[in-house]
């Protein structure tokens, strides 16, 4: 049995343009592919990943175009639906951006930032990206 | 609008930040306006122009190489030559050869050079403005 990681994602939209991703929830996403048993926690400026409805047109110059922007919102619900990933999100900072609740995309729990040590207790290995 | 000159200095290296989409996005409203650009390749930045770049398919998104459309760097500086030819600029992109040799890219896109930190003092000299977005 695959040990239980607790990840918790703090670095936000680093290179999600030329990567068309987040390179930590791609990560995350294959491991469990192969076996790995991963929960996410967002926090900092990566509670905006959960925001639904979010995305930016491609990049053009001149004639190149991309054509595979990234959505971070959908990532998350890929992560949440497809790889049954738990994803949570620090209130706390989720809040102190202004973001509500119902702006989250569906499934995202939310977690107290005072209530996190005794979370990360319950896994065998803690990853801070 | 009259034509200017301007130079750059990048120093990130591909797929690590969002400054290079940034900048590429700044370099294309330049060409797009035919002024002249000066870039100074630094650091990781070196490895922009590398040719053996390769797009991949993506298992994750479940997309083949062409569904996924993976951008490259030298496809970006390629089409960037290409729209400031086509608008009456000029690119000069100048890839550091200590750093070209240290990261092993030393095969460059066509109409890119190897150059040196000289080159970028002679583009600070003969640019009209000079922007530098450094690694943080």
């Amino acid at each position: 049995m695959a040990k239980r990681t607790l990840n918790i994602v703090e670095s936000a939209y680093r290179a999600v343009m030329e990567e068309q991703d987040d390179t930590i929830l791609w990560l995350l996403a294959a491991m469990q592919g192969a076996g790995a048993e991963h929960t996410v926690v967002l926090r900092g400026n990566a509670v905006n990943y959960a925001v639904a409805g979010q995305g930016v047109l491609g990049l053009t110059v001149g004639e190149w175009k991309q054509t595979q922007a990234p959505r971070m919102d959908n990532d998350v619900i890929d992560l949440i639906e497809r790889r049954k990933i738990p994803v949570f999100v620090i209130e706390e900072d989720m809040f102190a951006r202004g973001i509500e609740r119902s702006e989250l995309v569906p499934g995202v729990q939310l977690l107290s930032a005072k209530m996190l040590p005794k979370h990360m207790a319950e896994y065998e290995l803690v990853a801070h990206w | 609008m009259s034509q200017k000159t301007i130079a750059i200095a990048l120093m990130d290296p591909p797929y690590e930040s969002e400054n290079l989409t940034t900048a590429f996005r700044l370099l294309d409203v330049m060409a797009r306006r035919g002024h002249n650009i000066n870039v100074f390749a630094y650091e990781g930045a070196s490895g922009l122009a590398f040719a053996k770049q390769a797009p991949h398919p993506n298992p994750v998104h479940g997309k083949n190489v062409a569904e996924e459309n993976h951008p490259t760097t030298k496809d970006q500086i390629t089409a960037l030559l290409a729209l400031a030819t086509k608008n009456g600029g000029k690119v000069d992109w100048v890839n550091c050869g200590m750093c070209v040799d240290e990261r092993g890219v030393g095969e460059f896109v066509a109409d890119t050079r190897r150059g040196s930190p000289a080159d970028f003092h002679s583009f600070c000299e003969a640019s009209d403005n000079v922007l530098v977005i450094p690694t943080k």
